[in-house]
C-alpha cells in the first residue's frame, strides 16, 4: 500500500493500494488533475480505459484525459471539440488566402512568360556590317548573343 | 380505478440501454431517439450516463443537442484513439496550421519578388495599371486567439501526430 495516498484515492476516500491503477499518473500534489477527470468521465470509467491500454501509452492517455474534462470543465457546451471547430475554421482561411496568392503568382508568371516570348519575337532591323564589300545580316533570333 | 400513468410510445435509446422506463420528462429522449442506439452506447462508455446527465444539467435547454452532439463526438474520437482521443485530433490540425502558415509566408515572399520586378503596364487610356501589392500578411493570432495560455497544452509539442 502507498504510504501517502494518490489523489484519487485522496479524492475517493479509500486506501491506496501499491496496484492502484491511478497513483502513477495522479499524484498528491495535483487534487485538481483527479477532480477534473473525475467530475467528466468518472473513476471507474477511467480506471478502465488506462486498464486496456498497454502501461507505456497510459502517462499520455491520463493527460489527455486530463485536458479533455478540463475543457469541457471550462466549455460545457463544446469542450474541445469548440477549439477542433475553430481549427478546421482557421485552416480553411488560411488555405483560401494561400490559393489567392498562388493563382496571383501563377498570372504574374505567365505575363512575364508572354513577355518574353513576344521579345523573342518581335523582329529588329538586321545590322548591317559590310565586311570585305559583302553586307552582313546578323539575325537577332539567335538569342545566345544577346548576353555576350 | 388504477390510475395509469401514460406511457410513452416508446423508450429512447438511453432508456432501452440502462433498462428503465421512459418517462415523458426523460432527460435523455430528446436527444437519444430510440433509432440511434450506438449514439448513446458510446457516450455511455466514454462518460457515462450519470455524468452525461449532470452535464446538460448545467448547459441552458437551447444549448443542450449541441452538448449531446460534442459529447458523441468526444466519445467516437475517444474509442478510436484510446490514448489521444481529441487532444491528438488538435496536435494534427495545429501541425497542419502551421506548416500552412509557412507555406502562405513563402508565397507572400515569391508574390513580393514579382511584384518587385514587374514593370508597370499601360492600359488603353495611358493609364498606369500596377499589379495587385495588397496581400495580407499572415495573422499572428491564429493560434493566439484560441487563448493557448489558459490551456496547458504545451506538453503536447513532443507528441507525434497521428
Amino acid at each position: 500500500m502507498n504510504s501517502t495516498r494518490c489523489a484519487a484515492c485522496k479524492h475517493l476516500r479509500r486506501r491506496c493500494p501499491s496496484t492502484c491503477i491511478f497513483s502513477p499518473y495522479f499524484p498528491p500534489n495535483n487534487p485538481p488533475r483527479f477532480q477534473y477527470v473525475h467530475k467528466i468521465y468518472g473513476a471507474s470509467n477511467v480506471g478502465k480505459i488506462l486498464k486496456d491500454l498497454p502501461e507505456n501509452y497510459r502517462a499520455e492517455a491520463a493527460n489527455s484525459l486530463y485536458y479533455e474534462a478540463y475543457c469541457r470543465i471550462k466549455d460545457p457546451v463544446y469542450g474541445c471539440v469548440g477549439i477542433i471547430t475553430i481549427l478546421h475554421q482557421q485552416i480553411h482561411n488560411v488555405q483560401c488566402q494561400l490559393a489567392g496568392i498562388q493563382a496571383e503568382i501563377a498570372a504574374l508568371s505567365t505575363q512575364s512568360q508572354n513577355e518574353d516570348n513576344q521579345n523573342q519575337q518581335t523582329e529588329i532591323a538586321p545590322t548591317l556590317i559590310e565586311q570585305n564589300g559583302v553586307p552582313n545580316y546578323t539575325s537577332f533570333y539567335d538569342i545566345s548573343t544577346w548576353f555576350d | 380505478m388504477k390510475n395509469q400513468e401514460p406511457r410513452s410510445i416508446s423508450s429512447c435509446a438511453a432508456c432501452k440501454f440502462l433498462k428503465r422506463k421512459c418517462t415523458p420528462n426523460c432527460q435523455f429522449a430528446p436527444y437519444f431517439r430510440a433509432d440511434e442506439p450506438k449514439k448513446f452506447a458510446k457516450v455511455h462508455k466514454v462518460f457515462g450516463a450519470s455524468n452525461v446527465s449532470k452535464i446538460l444539467n448545467e448547459v441552458p435547454e437551447n444549448q443542450r443537442e449541441d452538448t449531446v452532439n460534442s459529447l458523441v463526438y468526444e466519445a467516437e474520437v475517444r474509442l478510436c484513439d484510446p490514448v489521444y482521443g481529441c487532444i491528438g485530433a488538435i496536435a494534427s490540425l495545429q501541425h497542419k496550421m502551421v506548416e500552412l502558415q509557412h507555406d502562405l509566408i513563402l508565397a507572400q515572399a515569391r508574390l513580393a519578388c514579382y511584384v518587385e520586378n514587374q514593370p508597370s503596364y499601360l492600359d488603353d487610356n495611358i493609364n498606369i495599371i500596377a499589379p495587385n501589392t495588397d496581400f495580407q500578411e499572415p495573422s499572428n493570432g491564429l493560434v493566439e486567439s484560441l487563448n493557448y495560455n489558459s490551456m496547458p497544452f504545451d506538453q503536447f509539442s513532443q507528441f507525434q501526430f497521428p
